[in-house]
């Protein structure tokens, strides 16, 4: 290998960072190549006083300084506003779910009289009668369902 | 278990304000210590240190960890500070045709409490500052894409294929830039290469 080809690889081989046929074949160079050896050595060197500059700290404002300027950045929507909705968003949930179970109780107690007045309520009427959880509670035997459920399985 | 830096920055992204306080108490100091190294100005140094934080921070929703996070974190740091070094130079030039070149102000920053403890010897001590000032104004002399080079495969600990990902170059090239960089330092700091080799 020549020398100017070793060039390249000097510095790896000062840092450790050849790898090892690499290294292998630096060291046969070396053997017989006084100039390159002398490169090494110099090499080494620099990299030892570069050790030396020591290093200096951050001042003391450094982080609040950082702090702030993240501070400052526009929020964007994170991610703890899903659980923690505006007071409109849960006033409004809060209504609808009030809401849902006044009509269930409504229509299982007092089934809806035909007057024409009020079709709106006998569109939701047929929405809730056919809804699963509330045909269920008026099923006469849930036992037996339940029977035949764990011998299907 | 010590969090990696990539679950860190997850973290992060998820909305973890603890996490980010942890990755900037992590690399504050290597961070500002590269920049002062480029830029040569302490104040700058902080300045764009706390830049490159912002940065992560901004970044931290599109997030992908798909290169190493000190990669990453000192592409932004080494962008940040040669357009810096860029734009210093440029306003130098302006400065000096009006008035001449003071001294480094900077001298004298990086004095560390303890040396008078451990060299009695106001000789040696005196030696030792002025060893360091050449070995500063060495590395502040070189090219700063070649001065970035030497400080993040000196400093950093970054492996070669790192380090040419944060230069945007190749292997090759950023071996040929060590090089380089390396034979300059050879040069200017002849005499403390010797002193050493001696040892
Ligand atoms: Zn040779």
């Amino acid at each position: 290998m020549s020398c100017s080809r070793m060039e390249s690889k000097i510095l790896g081989y000062v840092d450790g960072r050849l790898k090892e046929g690499e290294r292998l074949e630096m060291e046969k160079h070396l053997s017989t190549c006084g100039a390159c050896q002398l490169r090494v050595n110099e090499f080494r060197s620099v990299h030892a006083l570069l050790d030396e500059l020591p290093m200096i700290e951050p001042s003391a404002a450094f982080d609040l300084r950082v702090r702030a300027r993240v501070a400052a950045e526009p929020a964007k929507q994170s991610w703890w506003a899903w659980f923690t909705p505006s007071p409109r968003v849960a006033f409004a949930a809060s209504m609808l779910l009030l809401a849902t179970v006044w009509v269930g109780r409504y229509s299982m107690s007092d089934p809806p009289q035909i007057d024409q007045a009020d079709i709106p309520v006998l569109e939701n009427y047929d929405v809730i009668s056919s809804f699963e959880p509330l045909t269920e509670l008026s099923q006469a035997e849930p036992a037996d369902n339940a029977d035949q459920q764990s011998q299907d399985m | 278990m010590a969090r990696s830096d990539v679950q860190l920055m997850l973290d992060v992204k998820a909305g973890d304000e603890q996490s980010f306080a942890l990755l900037l108490h992590r690399y504050r100091r290597p961070l500002v210590n590269f920049l002062y190294r480029m830029v040569r100005n302490r104040e700058q140094a902080e300045d764009l240190a706390q830049e490159v934080f912002l940065r992560v921070y901004r970044a931290r929703e599109d997030y992908v960890p798909s290169a190493k996070f000190t990669t990453w974190l000192f592409r932004i740091a080494t962008n940040l500070a040669l357009n810096s070094v860029r734009d210093n130079r440029y306003q130098r030039m302006e400065i000096s045709l009006d008035a001449p070149v003071t001294a480094d102000a900077e001298d004298g920053d990086e004095k560390t409490l303890d040396v008078a403890e451990k060299h009695p010897n106001i000789e040696q001590h005196l030696v030792e500052d002025v060893q360091r000032k050449m070995i500063r104004h060495a590395i502040e002399k070189l090219p700063e894409k070649q001065r970035a080079a030497v400080l993040l495969h000196k400093y950093q600990e970054l492996d070669y294929g790192e380090i040419s990902k944060i230069l945007d170059c190749s292997e090759s090239a950023l071996k040929s830039l060590l090089f380089r960089a390396y034979e300059t330092l050879r040069v200017e700091l002849a005499p403390l290469v010797a002193q050493r080799a001696r040892q």
